[in-house]
């Protein structure tokens, strides 16, 4: 009965997230958890799975246990079969631990590592979509599902990348949250061309970036004259254009993009 | 028609070929080639190459002057997922090299073709920290020797790919995995254990070679009534950890074998085994033929922070202080560049590479003054060091040391007690890596995919050529992504090395410039090694998946 109820939709999820601040139930495929999983998971993982997996569950290539990427297992019971079994030629060990354990780790990993229940205030989405479309005017530097421009971060399925937590600090604090890799650069070629972009990747060699006019443009460093990263975010704070009350709506529209 | 003169063609080669097998069949390896290894640098014998561990190699085909005309002369596909850490051994013509998790391949060094594949399954009970890795075989006579993840050592035949006799090091219950190559010392097969962040307890053991007796065992942590059992605090040596997961060196003239010791454990309280932790995060010189200690020396004492001392020992003869001296080159785990006297253990300098705040220096004997960090502050170098168990090499023209480093790379420990469980992890704690956005991409035990989301923020790889001399670095080759590779130099002045992204680079050994450099996609995480068949000089690097092997364009 009680897993029929939190079978829920995510923007219901993310409502129910917004309302409760302690005790809070995290909607999952199998099964439901409390908030108290949550945090037992995280304490195990920290101890037992981190070394390997990464402090943001990253850390073996192909695999974001805080996204919901694997490579093997899609069910939670898959889950606890590959703790109990490790996966030898992969390296992983198998666990013995506890059925509650077990639960742990799985409710850990299915809320996003995110088990903190931080009082961040999630509004309405139907009402966040036409903020971020109209007032916020955010479609003129990110995409969503194929609408608006390329040169800010493809927002389709921010839902299920950021915690709660993240997409709040990028809201209200742009700058302070921006992740390194979406740094603005800009670099002047041996021809003393100027591009500005926002960088996709980069070595010690190359640098590829979005630039302004939204090209995939890839550079060999020794073949620029001038190559600089910003520090600053272009993107003005949200609560500079929304209220409080708004904002919290738009933090719902963007925790209900899951992708296609 | 062609194909009939294709026969015919095949019948004259026949004469040729089989004169070449016959070699081949004999090219046994007795201990004698193997202490003389570098008077055939044709062949690459033992993991270091030779038993100084310098990663040095005389051949001198390829030059700074047409290293650029370098180009792929075959590849070899792991079939195996994850880190693909071997050191290959090539012997006359014949490459020896592991995939995980424990899998022998006889390999034909000129072509990439495969001779025979052996799969030793290890038991599903086998635990690893870090990847079910193998870093390769030894070879002795006509036998391979393997460790195994679930802590056997297995003899295997050299030509049929079977295997001899496979003997247990370690209960597997307990953990015990073996990951390095095995050292061939005389008569003898030597390797350590690892299980370090799974509370064993740590050896060096040595084994016949024929039956796999054991021969002898020491124990990195002193037993009681031994010296040292006092740096340990109630039980806690039992489960102290201090494994030995990266293979030794050997000083004939003095017959001493040096390995490295890995953490303590639980790895991040040291609250929970008060003292200095004997043998832990220690260099050990120990008599070959019996295992005795005769000396060692500790880094870092009672460590909290997983700096590991499972570096490579670089044996160095060379004027210290106007003297010529038999030296040891160090860079460890813990951020400090060490010299010390191989014959006694004597400490000779020390002297931070990156920035080091655990401690705030070193005393006369090169102790560390430790700066524990209050609890939720960043401390550098983070949990994987300024660097790690990534072999360095030793270049006796320039006079330098080359490996690579983590630069600015910071972790935030937390530490926890933990309970003792045989088979579980025994950590005692976590860490985060410092990053500059809460929740952002850090760096981890491997590259984590082709786009670099997490960026030199969280710090950086580079390529340190150090004057053991100064304690100084002569150049800095700093990389975007942190860095895994080791290092090989040759006679000819060339430094080959590579890193998480993929560039396999000869640099000028002397100043540090990139001459060549191709981009072969995935990790580099173990260092090149060069040889040479039928007068043509290759030089061969893991990346990724696929083993690739450079010689000069015809």
């Amino acid at each position: 009965m009680l897993s029929s109820f939190w079978r829920v939709t995510p923007i219901a999820c993310a409502l129910v997230l917004g309302m409760a601040t302690s005790g809070v139930a995290q909607n999952t495929q199998d099964h439901a958890y409390t908030a108290a999983d949550v945090a037992a998971g995280s304490q195990l993982y920290a101890t037992q799975c981190q070394l390997c997996h990464g402090q943001n569950g990253d850390g073996i290539a192909g695999i974001d246990l805080r996204r919901g990427q694997f490579r093997r297992v899609t069910s939670d019971s898959d889950i606890a079969g590959v703790l109990a079994k490790g996966i030898a030629s992969g390296g992983m060990p198998s666990f013995n631990f506890q059925p509650a354990e077990v639960n742990g780790i799985i409710a850990y990993i299915r809320a996003g590592f995110d088990p903190s229940g931080t009082p961040i205030r999630v509004g309405d989405p139907v009402r966040g979509q036409a903020l971020f479309e109209e007032k916020g005017r955010c479609l003129t530097c990110h995409r969503v599902n194929g609408r608006g421009i390329r040169t800010a971060p493809d927002l389709s399925d921010i839902g299920s990348q950021r915690t709660p937590a993240a997409l709040q600090r990028s809201l209200v604090d742009p700058t302070g949250a921006m992740l390194p890799i979406n740094r603005p650069v800009r670099v002047v070629t041996r021809e003393g061309r100027t591009i500005r972009g926002r960088r996709l990747n980069e070595d010690t060699y190359t640098v590829q970036l979005i630039d302004d006019e939204e090209r995939l443009v890839s550079f060999v460093k020794a073949d620029l004259r001038e190559y600089e990263i910003g520090k600053t975010s272009p993107m003005p704070p949200a609560s500079k254009s929304l209220a409080p009350d708004e904002v919290s709506d738009v933090l719902a529209y963007l925790l209900s993009l899951k992708g296609l | 028609m062609h194909g009939r003169l294709g026969r015919s063609a095949r019948l004259l080669i026949v004469p040729a070929v089989m004169a070449a097998v016959t070699y081949g069949v004999h090219a046994q390896v007795p201990y004698d080639r193997i202490l003389r290894a570098s008077a055939e640098p044709q062949n690459w014998l033992t993991y270091n190459g030779t038993y100084n561990s310098q990663r040095y190699s005389t051949l001198s085909q390829i030059t700074p002057g047409n290293v650029a005309t370098l180009e792929s002369k075959w590849v070899l596909q792991n079939q195996v997922f994850g880190a693909w850490q071997s050191n290959p051994l090539v012997v006359d013509g014949m490459m020896y090299l592991t995939q995980r998790p424990n899998d022998v391949m006889a390999v034909d060094a000129k072509t990439g073709r495969m001779f025979w594949l052996y799969r030793y399954t290890p038991s599903p009970d086998a635990k690893v920290c870090c990847g079910a890795n193998n870093r390769g075989v030894a070879v002795l006579g006509d036998t391979l020797f393997m460790g195994t993840l679930d802590g056997h050592l297995i003899a295997i035949d050299a030509r049929s790919g079977r295997p001899i006799w496979n003997i247990e090091v370690g209960d597997v219950k307990q953990a015990y995995s073996i990951t390095l190559s095995p050292l061939i010392v005389k008569d003898k097969v030597l390797v350590g254990v690892g299980g370090g962040e799974y509370g064993i307890r740590g050896f060096v053991a040595a084994y016949d070679p024929k039956t796999g007796k054991e021969l002898w065992r020491f124990y990195t942590i002193p037993g009681p009534g031994e010296p040292g059992h006092d740096s340990w605090t109630g039980d806690s040596w039992k489960t102290g950890g201090a494994s030995v997961w990266v293979t030794g060196s050997y000083d004939p003239a003095l017959n001493l074998v040096y390995w490295g010791v890995g953490n303590p454990g639980p790895d991040w309280n040291p609250d929970q085994r008060k003292g200095d932790n004997l043998y832990s995060d220690s260099v050990v010189a120990l008599d070959a033929d019996t295992g005795q200690l005769k000396w060692h020396f500790q880094f870092t004492p009672n460590d909290g922070y997983d700096y590991d001392s499972t570096q490579v020992p670089v044996l160095v003869d060379a004027d210290w202080k106007g003297t010529p001296s038999k030296l040891m080159l160090w860079a460890n785990r813990n951020g400090y560049f060490y010299v010390l006297d191989r014959v006694t253990g004597k400490f000779l300098s020390g002297v931070p590479f990156v920035k080091v705040n655990w401690s705030s220096g070193l005393d006369a004997n090169g102790r560390p003054i430790p700066t524990p960090q209050p609890a939720g502050s960043p401390t550098w170098p983070g949990n994987q060091g300024g660097t790690n168990w990534y072999p360095p090499s030793y270049s006796p023209r320039t006079g330098l040391f080359y490996f690579s480093a983590w630069q600015d790379y910071a972790t935030v420990y937390r530490k926890e007690t933990a309970s003792y469980e045989a088979g579980r992890p025994f950590l005692g704690g976590g860490f985060t890596v410092l990053a500059p956005v809460p929740g952002a991409p850090t760096v981890g035990i491997g590259r984590r995919g082709p786009i670099n989301n997490w960026t030199d923020e969280v710090g950086n790889g580079a390529v340190i050529a150090m004057d053991p001399q100064t304690g100084k670095p002569r150049w800095t080759m700093e990389q975007f992504d942190v860095t895994d590779a080791g290092m090989l130099t040759t006679a000819t002045d060339l430094l080959f090395t590579g890193g998480r992204e993929g560039y396999f680079t000869a640099l000028d050994a002397r100043t540090g410039k990139v001459l060549w450099r191709a981009s072969l996609g995935g990790q580099i995480v173990m260092a090149p090694i060069t040889f040479q068949v039928d007068g043509q000089q290759y030089v061969s690097v893991i990346s990724g998946h696929t083993l690739v092997t450079f010689g000069l364009r015809p």
